[in-house]
């Protein structure tokens, strides 16, 4: 049995809409908040690989950095290594921090323009204290090549606008691999980078988790791309999972309505397929003003009597996937 | 005679570094109601093509080689207020940011009717009218009219640019990009709404894009472009079946489906070229495992390779062996390992 990297349970972001204002102190809980995530919970294994899909505004970087501790959760419980991270402070998190890292979407600004590459990647070994010297150039040297920059010295001196945007990413991926994370949290880190060099940086990471045992939480709006990279996957709408799975029994098997709707939308590179596409109505509701029941009911092509009133629990079924829908309810009871 | 014939094709922009070669010798010919998309990767010099169809190039470059034929005139010919009267009559742009195409502090039905009223004489209620019936025919509410673009969402805002670029029922549509921002939900509606008119109104469609699946679902032909060139031109359905330039293949196996195979994908080792520095050779040579020497001195011309087919490359005859090879990850690494660093 593996060990579990991180177990989140019941996690809740709210953003305020505003500043505090003053009918927020007189009268609390009466100014509006955007619910970006609610009631999110999911745990991963060492050397698992996590997807988490959905549409701009869905609250999957949330998500993500609220997992990092990088705001701090409204509600719910974080646990990594199976200790809570709530009440981490100090070297207790300073530890925290260097084992969960993350990686972002544009390489073109998460880079310093003014250090090298070498300032670059050093940095967070000096910040930990993990090396210093001779030992401190040889961790950069190393963590070059293992990100497949080569040969690793010429890249030392180079500053991000001498390089290509996959390799900024690679830049961005070894700073955060030099401290040796247990996990990573990468947030769509190849939607800004050319279709010929995206493969290049999924399979770098795939490497990762499978020789290296490290957890990732691939976070991503490109459902094709997560099929290369993830072993499950979650599908995000308006704060919530509302399907979860292993990744091809996910694409192969769709139960949800919004699961459908989504794999039904991407082009196929496929001339002769005949697609069958789902129409929704509508856009995305607002965060802020939630619909009552499911979240999805109101543009839900299966609508029916309980979808407006209650929400879904999640339904398991045996191959291990399980899916918040009220129309899988009888099926789950008979089970 | 076609509708758009683009010969020989040359953009140039003066940068602080050069000349840089942004369109090189590029030639199509697009017939009335066909739909051709264009693919390739960031930098291959797409959009510049796209605008410079348009006229709307940065002031900084020039056009030193090629003909535009619209209906035989010559669009690069034509003095400006023709070619301002041209534009949205007979050819129309949707650009790739919506967010940006709409002018903020106008409500959207006024910059549609400023479109109409620009081009035809036709007065200020029946403009409006119209602007109705063309939010209607891509699925907008017409109370929509009197909103300004910040009132909308990303998908309406793409849908809105989409009536404003069908408004005077041009014979060419320009679509670069056009749902690049959205999510694949609204992107899906968006081509949806795309072809439909496309086919009522037998518009020819160019489709700028680098999503390959795109082009699949919603052109009759594909022209890739790398480094400036066309490098294969074809059916869809050839592109599809039997790519041969080895850059087609590698951009297919480099693209992530939903169908298929899960075996990974094979991205291509090392970056295009700099186009600031002409050399000799084929543009793809530096990054393609099958060069052979010729390659390398010797710049292949885009010929035909068969009904429907060319194909810039020396050796069209090995496609299949191409085909074969270009599959497995090995190859391409042994050319490039991975991000090897290009001689500076």
């Amino acid at each position: 049995m593996t060990a579990l990297i991180l177990q989140v349970r019941g996690l809740k972001k709210y953003f305020p809409l505003r500043g505090r204002r003053l009918s927020e102190i007189l009268s609390p809980g009466t100014s509006p908040v955007v619910r970006a995530v609610e009631d999110v919970s999911f745990e991963l294994a060492e050397g698992e690989v996590l997807g988490i899909v959905g549409e701009s505004g869905c609250g999957k970087t949330t998500t993500g950095l609220t997992t990092l501790k990088l705001y701090p959760p409204s509600a719910g419980e974080i646990r990594f290594l199976g200790k809570d991270i709530a009440p981490y402070r100090g070297n207790q998190l300073r530890n925290f921090r260097r084992q969960a890292q993350l990686i972002f979407q544009d390489p073109y600004q998460s880079l310093n323009p003014r250090f090298t590459v070498f300032d670059t990647i050093r940095e967070p070994l000096v910040i930990h204290g993990l090396a210093k010297g001779k030992e401190l150039v040889d961790r950069v040297l190393e963590t070059l090549d293992i990100v497949r920059l080569r040969p690793p010295e010429i890249f030392l001196d180079r500053y991000p606008h001498e390089l290509s945007g996959g390799q900024r990413q690679r830049v961005a991926i070894a700073r955060a691999m030099v401290v040796r994370p247990r996990f990573i949290v990468a947030d769509e880190p190849v939607s800004m980078l050319d279709v010929s060099v995206r493969a290049g940086i999924l399979e770098l990471l795939r490497r990762f988790s499978r020789e290296a045992g490290l957890s990732l939480l691939y976070i991503s709006h490109d459902i094709s791309t997560v099929r290369y990279l993830c072993d499950r996957t979650a599908i995000m709408y308006l704060g919530r999972i509302i399907e979860t799975g292993p990744t091809e029994t996910l694409i192969k098997n769709p139960c949800h309505p919004y699961t459908k709707a989504l794999l039904s939308a991407v082009p196929l590179s496929d001339p002769d397929a005949n697609r069958p596409r789902t129409r929704l109505k509508g856009d995305v509701p607002s965060p802020v003003q939630r619909p009552e029941g499911c979240v999805f009911h109101p543009r839900c092509p299966e609508v029916f009597a309980p979808c407006g009133e209650q929400i879904p629990g999640f339904h398991a079924s045996t191959d291990g996937q399980e899916v918040a829908c009220h129309l899988y309810r009888e099926e789950a009871g008979d089970a | 005679m076609s509708l758009l014939s683009v010969q020989d094709l040359k953009v140039r922009f003066r940068t602080a570094d050069g000349e840089l070669r942004a369109v090189d010798r590029v030639s199509f010919d697009l017939a009335e109601g066909e739909s051709i998309g264009i693919v390739g990767e960031s930098g291959c010099g797409k959009t510049t093509l796209a605008k410079a169809i348009f006229r709307i190039l940065p002031p900084n470059s020039l056009v030193p080689e090629g003909r535009i034929l619209f209906r035989g005139i010559d669009l690069l010919q034509l003095p400006s207020p023709a070619m301002r009267q041209a534009r949205w009559r007979d050819l129309s742009l949707i650009t790739q940011s919506a967010m940006t195409a709409l002018d903020p502090v106008y409500r959207v039905g006024t910059q549609i009717v400023e479109v109409i009223r620009a081009h035809e004489d036709c007065s200020r209620k029946a403009a409006w009218e119209r602007a109705g019936k063309l939010f209607n025919a891509v699925g907008l509410d017409t109370n929509r009219l009197r909103n300004y673009p910040h009132q909308f969402s990303g998908g309406m805002r793409q849908r809105a640019v989409i009536a404003m670029a069908l408004a005077l029922d041009p014979p060419l549509v320009i679509a670069d990009e056009p749902t690049t921002a959205l999510d694949v939900i609204m992107q899906d509606q968006v081509f949806e709404e795309i072809a439909r008119l496309q086919q009522a109104g037998q518009k020819a469609l160019i489709l700028i894009t680098h999503d390959i699946s795109l082009v699949a679902e919603n052109c009759d032909r594909v022209a890739v472009m790398y480094a400036g060139r066309i490098v294969e031109l074809a059916s869809v359905r050839e592109i599809f079946s039997r790519p041969i330039h080895p850059y087609t293949i590698g951009l297919q196996n480099a693209f992530p489906d939903l169908k298929g195979k899960t075996g990974g994908l094979i991205s291509i080792p090392g970056a295009p070229p700099d186009l600031t520095a002409p050399h000799p050779g084929c543009r793809f040579a530096p990054r393609c495992p099958f060069a052979q020497e010729r390659c390398a001195s010797e710049d292949p011309p885009l010929s035909g390779v068969g009904p429907n087919h060319q194909v810039a490359c020396h050796f069209p005859e090995k496609a299949a062996e191409f085909r074969d090879a270009g599959g497995q990850d090995k190859i391409w690494e042994r050319h490039g390992t991975d991000e090897t660093a290009r001689l500076t």
